[in-house]
């Protein structure tokens, strides 16, 4: 286990913090913020993409690298098929003869009877699913998540939604940035809000949608619903 | 002496068309193997002096081909530190000057192509926990296809100097003559019409390769989006 994870004074440059906060397993984790509120560099500093300036990310368990996963706002597929995509990061982590275990995978986000196909041809919502799929196969113990529907239509999105609750229901911690409020209350269980790099509330969802205790949470809720 | 045309007839011609062809893809094939991983490691990693590394790398695309020939004539002749291999004034030394001439084309080139493409995978990679050669080999399979044209562009620069061939090989005939030194010396001679056979031969054979590998990255790409 390497949860909790524990951010510990941690600033970047003067974009981001200090942020003090514990993360720990179970309820799904919702970042919540306007555009540079310094949501994505949350999370790269939380999965170890960027070092922070000052502070530290400390997780509880050895390896922390090898069990979590992050799904990025536009998925980087490689020159090859959806299978050998997944098969690549297998190999990544270690895994040999990984070929049925990346078509598990596949076959998990519904994605199998494209396994053969190239990465690249496929549709947006396709390869945000191999995204996926590439980070089921690792059966992370955090799963990260950057904005993953940003850029994709509405029956896409559900799709999206509907292998974000798989992974919840498999035990994995979901922690992923959003802006879309709809997606934060049908997958959240809590909202961390964060304003000009700090967190300034944290609360359960219903709550936070309820009654935000503060004003940057409250005016943002306001000036976004009318658009979710 | 046979007037143009006819002169594609001859057996000699076909000869020196030949050896050019072994010689430019040979040493294509040497940068190629060399050139890729430098520029793919200068590309992707991070050293103190990477910064005048690239400077260096990207002047040196344009060697003058007589200075490499004359480098590789001093290092190969006779009283020279390699003297003893022997390879002065044959195909082997015209290999390693058009190596040297182009391995900067191929490794600066290439160098480029990998870092834009790193832009775009660095951060995945570095989540899947994919590092160091691993990841810059990822990378250069990746972007296979664009290398195809930096491979290109070398080919190209080897199979039109003169300067160096004619240095490190001394236009031996039927021993180290090939198209462009042919060509400078049947223009010299006066024999136009054997100067000027060789020179459509040669833009041909370019032509030839070039489609061809053009029709490959094309067919490719379509597969592999």
């Amino acid at each position: 286990m390497i949860l909790p994870l524990e951010l510990i004074g941690v600033r970047y440059r003067d974009i981001v913090g200090p942020v003090t906060l514990r993360v720990a397993a179970g309820d799904s984790t919702i970042i919540l913020g306007a555009n540079g509120a310094g949501k994505s560099l949350l999370l790269r500093l939380m999965h170890g993409l960027i070092a922070p300036t000052e502070g530290r990310v400390c997780w509880s368990g050895p390896q922390p690298c090898r069990h979590q996963a992050m799904v990025f706002q536009k998925p980087v597929m490689l020159r090859r098929t959806a299978v050998e995509n997944v098969r690549y990061a297998l190999e990544c982590a270690g895994a040999r003869d990984a070929e049925a275990e990346s078509l598990a995978a596949l076959d998990e986000v519904g994605l199998r009877a494209l396994a053969h196909r190239p990465a690249r041809v496929l549709s947006g919502g396709e390869q945000q699913r191999l995204a996926l799929a590439r980070a089921w196969a690792l059966h992370p113990e955090v799963l990260f998540l950057d904005e993953p529907t940003a850029s994709l239509d509405p029956s896409a999105t559900r799709e999206i939604e509907a292998v974000i609750r798989a992974f919840d229901a498999a035990g994995t911690k979901i922690v992923m940035a959003t802006h879309n409020l709809g997606q934060a209350r049908r997958l959240g269980d809590e909202v961390i809000y964060l304003h000009q790099g700090r967190v300034v509330e944290r609360a359960a969802v219903e709550q936070f949608f309820r009654q935000p205790a503060a004003a940057e949470a409250a005016a943002f809720i306001k000036g976004e619903l009318p658009w979710t | 002496m046979q007037e143009f045309p006819g002169v594609l007839a001859e057996a000699r011609l076909w000869q020196i068309v030949l050896l050019s062809l072994e010689v430019s893809l040979s040493a294509v094939g040497l940068a190629a193997a060399l050139g890729l991983p430098l520029g793919a490691a200068i590309a992707v990693g991070r050293f103190p002096g990477r910064k005048s590394l690239i400077v260096l790398l990207n002047a040196m695309m344009g060697l003058p081909p007589v200075v490499v020939g004359l480098a590789i004539y001093l290092l190969l002749s006779r009283a020279g530190p390699l003297g003893s291999l022997g390879l002065l004034f044959t195909p082997p030394a015209m290999v390693v000057a058009q190596t040297v001439l182009i391995l900067p084309i191929v490794a600066a080139l290439s160098r480029q192509a990998v870092e834009d493409a790193w832009m775009e995978y660095a951060e995945q990679l570095r989540s899947l926990g994919a590092q160091g050669a691993r990841a810059a080999l990822t990378v250069l399979w990746d972007i296979r296809f664009s290398l195809l044209t930096v491979v290109l562009a070398g080919l190209g620069r080897a199979s039109a100097e003169v300067g160096a061939v004619m240095i490190v090989g001394g236009n031996i005939d039927g021993v180290t003559r090939v198209m462009t030194t042919a060509i400078a010396l049947e223009t010299s001679k006066g024999d136009l019409p054997l100067a000027l056979g060789l020179g459509v031969v040669l833009i041909a054979v370019v032509l030839v390769l070039n489609a061809a590998a053009f029709l490959v990255k094309e067919s490719a790409q379509r597969r592999y989006g």
